[in-house]
């Protein structure tokens, strides 16, 4: 049984309606007080929340939890822990997994899989069968079973009939297409950034055109699609001509929404000098320009969410001549902390970005980001904002230990987390 | 020189010079009836060629036989690698049979990096994909300054696939920092996506460039251009880029051809200009030699146990 009852004590609770200094009463997965002194009732498990922000449990957008297909390198299990300590109380399952998650009965076993999860894990499912761009998903039976977002992530729909299709016939299920914008014949071969360091490096480059190709054409599908209720999530936008497409098709009022991933708010793609491809990511590191106009994106508002793309691989793959070597970072250990310490955003403003905005875009609205009012779920991220820490590869929950901060200083520590009024990191340890 | 030579950058001008210098007591050595010394007896150098080469692994040979060094020829298609070996895994293995030297050319560039970070041996770099070929960069100035004395001031024209050359990248940061002017002659499609940092002029236009220039330095034509459509057609390129009879009338009396080898007579350079006395090229192979010497002397030669 999960603590019954928990008091979650001497913290600033931060919340979507502002800040305010409160004691926070739970009794299994509902919060039932929120008052500036709680006197913990008999049984109850306080959490020491004394300098700390308390605020609804973080959600990430893109994980890459590797099951079913790729256990050796994540499993929901370990992936949910790594999330916990982050502080996640919820992360949407990428389908890229093998098989991929394209049909009822793998969305299935990957819910079996999360009900013993650290947070909640919520399946997306793929638009196209086995990823491969060629013929639709049974998006209906895969959203029947709550699937509520679908993309082919770690590709993008390359067809342009088949993506104007996908959005004609998801926008009568309710449910959003994401996309990982890349224009394939453009980014062929592409191994980091195009540019001036790929240039030096003697390195095959990815055009930032690769990612706004498909951007632009997906927005112009759009154009043709909303008025029957199509919508899109755009996936790791990183560039300062992406940034530039969702600002105007905010301002033309087409239902989009963006994230970016803390990689590309946080390293240019001067750090593949070392040719350690721990640094190498897809999209790529880009320029010192596009991270600049990433950060102004997600303080203007222009971006709504902050997601973490988390990317486990072994060693194995990861430990290769650079154009060999498997894209993707680990990130649900680092994301807050990464924001706090390179945004200079006010943390309810943090918080908007990684907790309720993200929530109504996984369609969570229901269970988290939820402001802290008696009768909401139990989902809580209590977290030191000023706190400095050290990343330490070795020690991360993850099965993978492909994190490019290994030995960063970083700001922002979470100290406990609560998901579904289970105590499940208490004092920065899991507790499972 | 110490530990490994990667890149032309690590050598600085001094290096540079140093390297040359040495170079030239190493061709004496090389003119001698039996051209081989004792400097490096007891040294192990091992070849570690991931991808395809003649000249240049038989130069190193060539060098670390004329040392009195013990050499290894690693052949990939042979070994562990095939059996899905790692790089790392390879690498620490040949380290461990105890080696001072890892002469190492792969497709993928950086690889020289990578395994210099996994072994405690001198690595040289003989060639690392598209970004650089260091020892390349160092027989070519050497060539140059055996012909005119000094490189500085002098107008190199490099022409060619500049975007996937490695040859290119060390030979520009080698003439640079030697003050040579350096003018790129290439069709946009094989120029690097960026120039931002490169000590370059570029032209499109050969014909205004080969006129003013000290040197016309030609890269490897490869014919998988076409069928990335950086090219309409070879064709085409010898029309507008190669060093053709005709346009070998352009060239000042006392300029000198280079090409790295192997070269495309017929593509980027016609035959019988190859083999004109303005030529060099032959110069440049027999010059590998002896700069490679230098560079495994100033390498192995100076450490303690030597």
């Amino acid at each position: 049984m999960p603590d019954s009852i928990v008091v979650i004590r001497g913290g600033t609770v931060v919340d979507a309606t502002g800040s305010r200094r409160a004691d926070v009463l739970i009794r299994d997965d509902r919060i039932v007080a929120v008052e500036s002194a709680v006197d913990p009732p008999g049984g109850a498990t306080v959490l020491d929340a004394g300098g700390c922000i308390v605020a609804p449990g973080l959600v990430d957008l893109h994980a890459h939890l590797r099951q079913p297909g790729a256990e050796q390198a994540e499993t929901v299990e370990s992936g949910s822990r790594a999330a916990a300590l982050g502080g996640y109380t919820a992360v949407v399952a990428m389908p890229n997994t093998n098989p991929a998650i394209d049909s009822a009965a793998v969305v299935r076993e990957v819910q079996e899989l999360a009900v013993t999860a650290l947070c909640d894990v919520r399946v997306a499912g793929a638009i196209t069968v086995g990823r491969k761009g060629e013929a639709l998903s049974p998006l209906g039976e895969m959203a029947d079973l709550g699937v509520k977002l679908f993309t082919d992530d770690g590709t993008g729909v390359q067809d342009s009939r088949l993506m104007r299709r996908a959005l004609e016939y998801a926008s009568a299920l309710g449910v959003t297409l994401a996309q990982h914008c890349e224009d394939l014949s453009l980014a062929a071969g592409g191994q980091m950034n195009e540019g001036a360091w790929s240039s030096r490096l003697g390195l095959p480059g990815a055009p930032a055109q690769a990612e706004e190709v498909m951007l632009a054409r997906d927005l112009a599908l759009l154009r043709v699609t909303a008025g029957m209720g199509a919508r899109m999530h755009f996936q790791h936008l990183s560039t300062e001509g992406s940034m530039d497409m969702v600002r105007a098709a905010r301002a033309e009022g087409l239902p989009v929404t963006a994230e970016a991933a803390p990689h590309h708010f946080t390293l240019t793609d001067e750090r593949v000098q070392s040719y350690d491809p721990v640094f190498k990511v897809n999209p790529p590191l880009r320029s010192a320009r596009d991270v600049e106009a990433v950060k102004v994106a997600l303080r203007a508002g222009t971006l709504d969410a902050i997601a973490t793309d988390h990317a486990p691989h072994p060693q194995e793959d990861k430990e290769r001549p650079f154009d060999q070597a498997a894209p993707g970072m680990v990130g649900l250990e680092t994301a807050l902390a990464l924001a706090i310490t390179e945004l200079d955003l006010p943390i309810e403003q943090v918080l908007a970005l990684m907790s309720w905005q993200p929530a109504r875009i996984a369609g969570l609205e229901a269970t988290q980001g939820n402001s802290f009012i008696e009768g909401s779920s139990a989902n809580v991220c209590i977290f030191n904002a000023h706190e400095t820490w050290l990343v330490d590869a070795a020690t991360l929950a993850s099965r993978s230990k492909n994190t490019p901060y290994d030995g960063m200083k970083l700001t922002g520590r979470v100290r406990h987390t609560v998901y579904e009024g289970e105590i499940v990191v208490k004092d920065a340890e899991a507790q499972r | 020189m110490v530990g490994n030579l990667l890149s032309v950058a690590d050598l600085g001008a001094e290096g540079i010079e140093e390297v040359m210098a040495v170079t030239d007591s190493f061709v004496e050595v090389s003119e001698r009836a039996i051209p081989k010394v004792p400097t490096l007896r007891g040294k192990t150098v091992v070849s570690l060629f991931y991808e395809d080469s003649t000249r240049t692994r038989l130069s190193f040979e060539a060098a670390a036989k004329r040392l009195s060094a013990d050499t290894m020829n690693f052949a990939v298609s042979s070994s562990s690698v095939s059996k899905g070996e790692s790089l790392r895994d390879t690498v620490q293995t040949i380290e461990a049979m105890g080696v001072d030297a890892l002469i190492v050319r792969h497709c993928s560039a950086g690889v020289p990096w990578q395994i210099s970070s996994w072994v405690d041996a001198s690595v040289i770099n003989a060639g690392d994909g598209w970004h650089e070929h260091p020892t390349q960069a160092l027989l070519d100035c050497y060539t140059v300054r055996g012909k005119r004395g000094s490189l500085e001031g002098l107008r190199i024209a490099i022409v060619g696939d500049v975007k996937h050359s490695r040859v290119a990248r060390s030979n520009v940061l080698a003439f640079a920092l030697l003050g040579a002017e350096i003018t790129l002659v290439a069709p946009p499609t094989l120029l690097p996506p960026s120039l931002d940092g490169w000590p370059v002029t570029v032209s499109h236009r050969i014909d205004d460039v080969l006129p003013k220039c000290d040197i016309v330095y030609l890269l490897r034509m490869q014919s998988e251009r076409q069928s990335e459509a950086l090219l309409p057609s070879l064709r085409e390129y010898t029309a507008r880029y190669g060093l053709t009879r005709a346009r070998a009338d352009l060239l000042q009396d006392d300029a000198l051809v280079m090409h790295p080898g192997p070269m495309n007579r017929g593509v980027e350079i016609a035959a019988d200009v190859a083999e004109f006395p303005c030529s060099v090229i032959t110069r440049q192979v027999a010059n590998g030699v002896a700069v490679r010497m230098a560079v495994l002397f100033l390498l192995l030669g100076a450490s303690p146990n030597a």
